[in-house]
């Protein structure tokens, strides 16, 4: 049962790779983005230093909002999202690789990136430590969820922004819990209660937004 | 099935549920003027100041209803979305178009007198207090499904993926609620509460009650005439409607 899976994340690994621009961009996108908000705020180290967990996540979310778009846009257009609706494997399952595919693509290089911006916003080492935990469990929720908008804006005109308008509201609690997560460590806090909400959201999301995608994936292609 | 009892699935075939519509409409309509008539003018003028708020607290009589309906509604839109979603019943879709302009206008009213409120209140228009966050995702929730319904021709498709939306987003507004409420409540702590003192004079609840009752109504003509019109778009080929429409035109 599993074959079939990994084949498919095999073949999306490989795609991206082959075209590691794609990858690039989103990364590209969040550098400048959060090195925009010094020039617009001030270059105060320590209204930075505060504002920093959440620049850090804004970014983060808008960088994987707009990498969305590509998860089953080829594979709409050149007809392999069809065939996947053929195959035995559940709907459900294979989206969710792609979806796990599409995180290792573009939500670990963020995660991976983020010190660096960090400490260009002067958080302290420990805080950095929990600002990654964070991304690590926060950017698969935002892959995950970010998927239902990606299917339901298959094949429309102006698809992107609708993705922004459809998935940005629910993208809250992730960002809340996890600028919150180093807020909490930046005023001597634990960060122990964000993180495990953290993380019954990306279990709850991994159980249920794949369905959900599979379903709006079904719909767009009737 | 009984002989006896309405027979509730009568009212799912279009014909029926048309002229169900057309029959009540101008009932709920008569009911939503007088209700807002009686409300309005004992909240403005028969229910007394407040002793700590004078007369600014009188927007609550918008306001509250307003709240609560646009929360209602939300609910309310995705279980008929999910009714259509599940049984393919056309009435369910319909219903659950015609409700989200309502829910949004109502949601945009109690953000807009709730901004007017806290003006002489708080001082400010606009805090980012738990509840008027909230209040605003979900506005933003009822113009993603707007926006996603308009974006896709294919009107049956339209529904679908809408319902899908209304779906999901029906079970992040519990979680938007608490995490909003949480972040709020970690930085500010209680300084600003928008509840209420829990007693509350007896005129002003009835009050409230009627104002309530009043954007209820309005919600179900407004509703059931939207439902209406949509029904004739896309029912326009149909006997059933060429029938009607001979009939109004003679």
């Amino acid at each position: 049962m599993f074959r079939p899976l990994l084949a498919l994340l095999r073949r999306d690994l490989t795609l991206a790779l082959r075209r590691p621009q794609d990858a690039l961009t989103v990364v590209g996108f969040f550098v400048v983005v959060v090195a925009l908000f010094p020039l617009g705020i001030g270059p105060d180290p320590e209204f930075l230093r505060s504002l920093a967990p959440g620049v850090l996540w804004v970014a983060a979310l808008l960088a994987v909002m707009l990498s969305l778009e590509r998860l089953f846009s080829d594979d709409y257009r050149d007809g392999t999202l069809e065939q996947m609706l053929l195959v035995p494997e559940p709907l459900g399952l294979l989206v969710l690789t792609k979806i796990f595919a599409h995180w290792l693509i573009t939500g670990l290089p963020l995660v991976l990136i983020s010190p660096l911006l960090a400490v260009q916003l002067n958080l302290r080492p420990e805080e950095i430590l929990i600002l990654m935990a964070a991304l690590l469990l926060g950017t698969p929720i935002l892959s995950l969820i970010g998927a239902i908008g990606a299917a339901l804006t298959l094949g429309l005109r102006g698809g992107g922004v609708l993705i922004a308008l459809l998935i940005l509201p629910l993208y809250a609690p992730p960002l809340i819990l996890g600028a919150g997560a180093v807020d909490a460590v930046m005023h001597g806090a634990s960060a122990q209660a964000h993180l495990s909400l953290l993380g019954a959201m990306m279990v709850f999301a991994l159980f249920a937004t794949p369905w959900a995608t599979a379903a709006a994936v079904r719909i767009m292609l009737d | 099935m009984s002989e006896r009892g309405i027979q509730w699935f009568r009212f799912t075939a279009p014909a029926n549920f048309y002229d169900l519509a057309g029959r009540l409409i101008p009932w709920f309509a008569a009911l939503t003027i007088a209700l807002f008539g009686v409300g309005l003018y004992m909240g403005l003028v028969v229910a007394p100041s407040d002793y700590q708020q004078g007369d600014s607290y009188r927007i609550i009589y918008i306001h509250v209803p307003t709240a609560w309906m646009g929360m209602f509604l939300y609910v309310l839109m995705a279980i008929y979305a999910a009714i259509g979603l599940i049984w393919r019943i056309k009435i369910a879709e319909i219903m659950a178009k015609s409700i989200a302009p309502t829910g949004a206008l109502f949601t945009f009213l109690a953000l807009w007198t709730g901004a007017l409120w806290g003006r002489p209140t708080w001082g400010v228009f606009w805090v980012w207090d738990a509840r008027l966050t909230s209040m605003l995702l979900l506005l933003f929730l009822y113009l993603g499904y707007m926006a996603l319904h308009a974006a896709i021709d294919d009107r049956q498709r339209a529904s679908n993926a809408s319902a899908v939306l209304a779906m999901v987003g029906v079970v992040n507004v519990p979680i938007i609620y608490f995490s909003v409420h949480w972040w709020n409540t970690l930085h500010q702590g209680a300084s600003i509460t928008v509840t209420e003192a829990p007693t509350m004079a007896m005129i002003m609840f009835v009050t409230l009650m009627i104002m309530v009752l009043a954007t209820w109504v309005y919600s179900i003509a407004v509703v059931l005439a939207r439902a209406r019109v949509e029904l004739l778009e896309r029912e326009r080929t149909a006997r059933w409607v060429q029938e009607r429409l001979e009939g109004e035109r003679r």
